[in-house]
């Protein structure tokens, strides 16, 4: 029977018994959003197991799509059970998107793992709701970690890593890169940076010019005083070479997280802006509602705002 | 600001497009791609040799509407019947479209064995679009 | 006389003429060539590569052919050169052009279908049955596994007792232009390098008049490119291979002389023309300023010309006919030194031997009925031609300048970034979309397609149809070389293919002829280098 016939109650049912096409499913109408979405996340939320959320985020091209299939080839030997979402751009003219990470994460089908495509749909707002509640279903469904990965920076990442407890920033061997990377303020998010293609010439160079930068800069482990700084990792991974040493890297920092509390405090903080988003798209909403058919009538605007806010907030 | 919930429009189709097998001809598929995509609809694109099991985990993954492949080198025969036979085994009622190059003899025997649609060369990207939109309304 | 135009005439009065008379239809005789110097034959060979042009011999007639088993395309390969076919060109099925055998699971539904099935040296052998490979010229249209084929053709004609030194014809093994277009790669872009310079190395010693590298603009531009980007991925490509060779310590007189070119002939006529003669004088150049040539046949670009199968239309095919006449004509005036023309039933199927034959008709009509082949170049100097050589000219050192960038000044190195940062995936794909927009729009009229298209509803030609017992047959020839060969040998020779592979000093050629020689197959022979070499996944630009 399609999945697309069922009720949400007995979608995410299915979902939870590690259905795949029905988490497909699922994850679709999350995406769409609105009153089914609340519901998913709703029914969701009490399965949730706290999976490790690690964004992988970089310049196009960098190689973050064939790191994270290395990764989703090498998580299953260590027992976990890897879920991707990959993020690419919608076209701001037609709405549409040509999705194409998954050209390079093959290998996946059968081996548990889980790849998801998605398009940032036009506004950021939308991804700020959907991405958390994407990685809520993984997690509800027994996956995790959970890898997000993102090209480059904007509202988009910056969502994005709002959502990650670990953000990745993989760069390339090459002069300049590091210091577009800085320009690009991937400096201030990552937690772990990766030197990709390290078979090419000047990989050393851009370590050496990373670390300079780390030296320099406020760094956000440093900034909150629990004295963590970013590892710089070399990998080649069309090759794997290097994946395993940052996977752990990355749990090394996740056991950081844990041992300072700062995982709470950062997912804490995720959990009020999630909210917040929730809430203005809720509000936004209702004050669309409440402006529909509104004409002047002699009253000031300023008297009219805060009329109908006390109605809003009754 | 964006202040309506997306849920209110007509949902955004979900396509899968790859070339099955070792066929190398992407010219039209990429074409095809970015027809779509100019059409609203979000391409999840796959590639060069893909396997019907490739094929059928990113269209339960992705949620596919719909599953377009194009063929080039008169392997439809074989290639196609494939295709459906492992949808079937994964219990997926997902239209499948086919492009490239079909001899018109063959397309009553692949409309018959159930591809839901079948575009040739100089398909127009009107046609390509309605094909697709067509292909998925009629299954839900 | 000038010195330049004396030293034209001296090469003329020194060339062997066909035995044919220069004149016009009405009897008027002409002159072998017009305008000013450097006339052809001269650096930088912008006007063509011989005195006398086409009066000393016509471009060479190469039909592409191959379908079914070994068998069926032998008999193709002995009607051609019964028709006044004068080379033969061997186009292979997915499979074989993969690295794959027939029986193995990604062969299904793809056996004989697109080409001729070749898995062992067992089909080689039938494939050129009956046909003297010390007389005729072969053409090999195959990449990834390019090394095994040439291995076979060897060892095909050592059985028919002509040495390889003999041995003549161009396998295409133009590795760079798979990553950019056609798409048949096995392995990542510098162990193919690698096998490539092998077979340059191997060639230039052992096999005088083979051309171990056809460096190749065709698909570039069927996978859709521009005119002026095919001219310059095509030459940029063809910088890579020479560095490559340099960097080996290869002679560039020596190598340089056995590189040839293959472009395509599209629709734009004078943008063709312009494009052709671009492409001499560039490489030319190039050659010689950039690479130290010092031998003039090292700078020549000489090339194999095909009509442009993307501008075939399905619809009233019969019209393919004169955009094939229009193609091939401008082939004949920019210079080509041999031609296929492509049949009109292109887009519908592999081409019956009726349209085949007809497609052939097409040039021997340009060839000795225009009268075109009387003059050498006979457009230089008209003022709009010289000015689109020019342009293309232009365009192309764009092009150049940019990967030169990308690889910090090697050409080579940029081609390996433009490989992996899909500069030449984005661009050809971006050119295509473009193209198709154009179409759709009806900004750009295709004949019987967007327009004038009463007569689409005709009922379909006669198709050349391949049938399924291919594959069964196919595989049943396979399972009996297997069962007949010694298992031991082949396993030894696989395993010296694979020490081969992982030391970069020793030449991978002569492992993988011992391993031919053994009946080891295609997919035996390119696993023993996945092992070692790994493989290649697209670039996932759209
Ligand atoms: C371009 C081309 C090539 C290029 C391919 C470049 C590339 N990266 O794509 C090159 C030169 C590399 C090439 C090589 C070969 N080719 Co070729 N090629 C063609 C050619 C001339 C045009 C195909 C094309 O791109 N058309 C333009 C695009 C835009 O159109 P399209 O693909 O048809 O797509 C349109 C529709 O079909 C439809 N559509 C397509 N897919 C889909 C999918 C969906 C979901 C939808 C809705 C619609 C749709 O919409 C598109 C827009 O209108 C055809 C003949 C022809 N004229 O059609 C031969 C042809 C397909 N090739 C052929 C062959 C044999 C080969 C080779 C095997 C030759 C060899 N032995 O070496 C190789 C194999 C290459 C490989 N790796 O697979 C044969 C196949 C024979 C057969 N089927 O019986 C053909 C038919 C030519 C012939 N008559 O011999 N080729
Ligand atoms: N030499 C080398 N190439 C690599 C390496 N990792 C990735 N690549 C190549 O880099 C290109 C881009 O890789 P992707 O994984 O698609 O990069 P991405 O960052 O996901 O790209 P987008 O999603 O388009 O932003 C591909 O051609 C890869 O083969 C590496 O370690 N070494
Ligand atoms: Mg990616």
């Amino acid at each position: 029977m399609s999945v697309k016939k069922l009720s949400v109650p007995e979608l995410v049912g299915r979902a939870l018994e590690g259905d795949r096409r029905a988490i497909g499913r699922m994850l679709t109408l999350i995406e769409r959003g609105g009153e089914p979405a609340d519901e998913i996340t709703d029914l969701t939320h009490p399965a949730t197991k706290g999976a490790h959320v690690v964004g992988i985020t970089g310049a196009p091209g960098a190689g973050k799509s064939t790191l994270t299939g290395q990764l989703i080839r090498h998580l299953p030997t260590l027992g976990l059970k890897p879920a991707v979402l990959a993020v690419d751009p919608s076209s701001p003219l037609t709405g549409g998107a040509i999705l194409g990470d998954r050209v390079r994460m093959d290998d996946v089908a059968g081996d548990g793992g889980f790849i998801r495509s998605v398009a940032t749909r036009g506004y950021a707002g939308g991804l700020a709701l959907s991405v958390p509640g994407s990685v809520r279903a993984f997690d509800a469904c027994g996956f995790g970690p959970v890898l997000i990965e993102t090209v480059g920076v904007g509202q988009v990442e910056v969502d994005v890593a709002g959502a990650a407890d670990t953000t990745v920033v993989v760069v390339n061997p090459g002069w300049g890169d590091a210091v577009q990377a800085n320009k690009a303020g991937l400096l201030e998010v990552a937690d772990v940076f990766v030197i990709n293609k390290a078979d090419r010439d000047g990989a050393n160079d851009t370590r050496r010019d990373l670390e300079l930068m780390l030296d320099l800069s406020h760094v956000s482990g440093l900034e909150d005083g629990t004295g963590y700084r970013p590892p710089i990792l070399m990998t080649t991974a069309t090759d794997g070479l290097g994946v395993e040493a940052m996977w752990e890297a990355v749990t090394a920092h996740q056991a950081h997280l844990e041992a300072t509390s700062a995982l709470e405090r950062r997912r804490a903080a995720r959990f009020r802006y999630e909210v917040a988003s929730r809430l203005t798209t809720r509000m936004e909403r209702s004050i669309a509602r409440s402006l529909d058919g509104l004409t002047p009538d002699g009253r000031s605007p300023a008297t009219v705002a805060a009329d109908l806010a006390a109605d809003l907030l009754a | 600001m964006a202040i309506e919930s997306t849920n209110t429009e007509q949902p955004t189709i979900r396509v899968v497009l790859a070339k099955l097998g070792l066929d190398g001809h992407d010219r039209g598929i990429k074409v095809v791609a970015r027809i779509l995509r100019d059409a609203g609809m979000e391409v999840v694109y796959l590639g060069l040799r893909q396997t019907t099991a490739s094929i059928v985990a990113a269209a339960e993954e992705e949620d596919a509407d719909a599953i377009g492949l194009s063929m080039h080198n008169a392997g439809h025969l074989a290639l196609a019947p494939s295709m459906l036979a492992a949808l079937h085994d994964a219990d997926l009622d997902i239209p499948l479209i086919i492009g490239g190059i079909i001899p018109e003899a063959d397309i009553p025997i692949l409309e018959g064995s159930g591809v839901a649609a079948i575009l040739g060369p100089g398909a127009p990207a009107e046609e390509v679009v309605t094909a697709v939109r067509g292909a998925v309304a009629a299954r839900t | 006389m000038d010195d330049k135009k004396h030293a034209w005439q001296e090469q003329y009065d020194a060339t062997h003429l066909r035995d044919v008379p220069f004149e016009t239809m009405s009897g008027v005789p002409v002159d072998p060539v017009f305008g000013d110097a450097p006339l052809p034959g001269q650096y930088p060979f912008t006007r063509g590569l011989h005195a006398a042009g086409y009066r000393s011999r016509l471009w060479t007639m190469r039909m592409f052919a191959g379908f079914g088993t070994a068998e069926d395309t032998n008999a193709r390969f002995k009607e051609i050169l019964r028709n006044g076919g004068m080379g033969l060109s061997t186009a292979f099925d997915m499979p074989t052009l993969m690295g794959y055998d027939s029986d193995s699971p990604w062969a299904l539904g793809e056996v004989g279908r697109a080409g001729v099935a070749v898995d062992t040296l067992r089909d080689m052998e039938d494939l050129y049955a009956d046909i003297d490979l010390g007389k005729v010229s072969t053409s090999m249209t195959i990449n990834g596994p390019a090394a095994a084929l040439l291995a076979m053709y060897i060892a095909v004609g050592e059985q028919g007792g002509v040495a390889k030194s003999d041995l003549a014809g161009t396998i295409q093994n133009d590795i760079l232009k798979e990553y950019q277009a056609q798409k048949e790669y096995i392995y990542p872009p510098r162990p193919s390098m690698r096998i490539v310079t092998d077979m340059i190395r191997y060639t230039s010693a052992e096999m005088p008049k083979w051309h171990p590298v056809s460096i190749s603009g065709y698909h570039i531009r069927e996978a859709g490119s521009t005119a002026a980007q095919e001219l310059a991925f095509t030459l940029a490509n063809g910088f890579a291979y020479v560095e490559a060779a340099l960097a080996e310590g290869q002679d560039v007189d020596q190598f340089g002389r056995r590189l040839s070119f293959f472009f395509n002939a599209h629709s734009d006529f004078f943008e063709e023309i312009g494009k052709f003669r671009a492409a001499r004088r560039i490489w030319a150049r190039w050659m010689k300023e950039r690479y130290g040539a010092t031998d003039e046949r090292a700078m020549m670009c000489r090339f194999h010309t095909q009509t442009a199968g993307v501008s075939l239309t399905a619809q009233q095919p019969e019209n393919n006919i004169a955009r094939v006449a229009i193609q091939a004509l401008s082939a004949a005036l920019g210079g080509t030194q041999s031609l296929h023309t492509d049949s009109f039933d292109e887009a519908l199927a592999l081409p019956t031997e009726k349209a085949a034959r007809i497609a052939l008709r097409t040039q021997q009509v340009v060839a000795h009925e225009t009268g075109v082949t009387n003059v050498a170049d006979p457009l230089g100097g008209a003022p709009y031609v010289e000015w689109m050589t020019d342009e293309m000219e232009l365009q192309a050192e764009a092009v150049f300048a940019h990967l030169d960038e990308l690889g910090n000044g090697s050409i080579l190195e940029g081609v390996y970034a433009g490989i992996d940062n899909g500069y030449f995936v984005g661009e050809i794909a971006d050119a295509a979309y473009r193209f198709a927009r154009e179409i759709n729009n009806d900004q750009r009229i295709i004949v019987g397609l967007n327009e004038f298209t009463d007569g689409n509803d005709e009922d379909e030609t006669n198709l050349l149809r391949i049938d399924h017992s291919v594959e069964e047959l196919q595989r049943k020839r396979l399972e009996a070389v297997k069962q007949e060969r010694n298992s031991a040998a082949v396993e030894a020779s696989l395993a010296a293919i694979r020490n081969a592979a992982e030391d970069p000093t020793v030449n991978l050629m002569p492992p993988i002829i011992d391993a031919v020689k053994t009946y080891a197959t295609e997919e035996e022979i390119s696993n023993a280098m996945r092992n070692v070499f790994g493989t290649y996944v697209e670039q996932a630009i759209v």
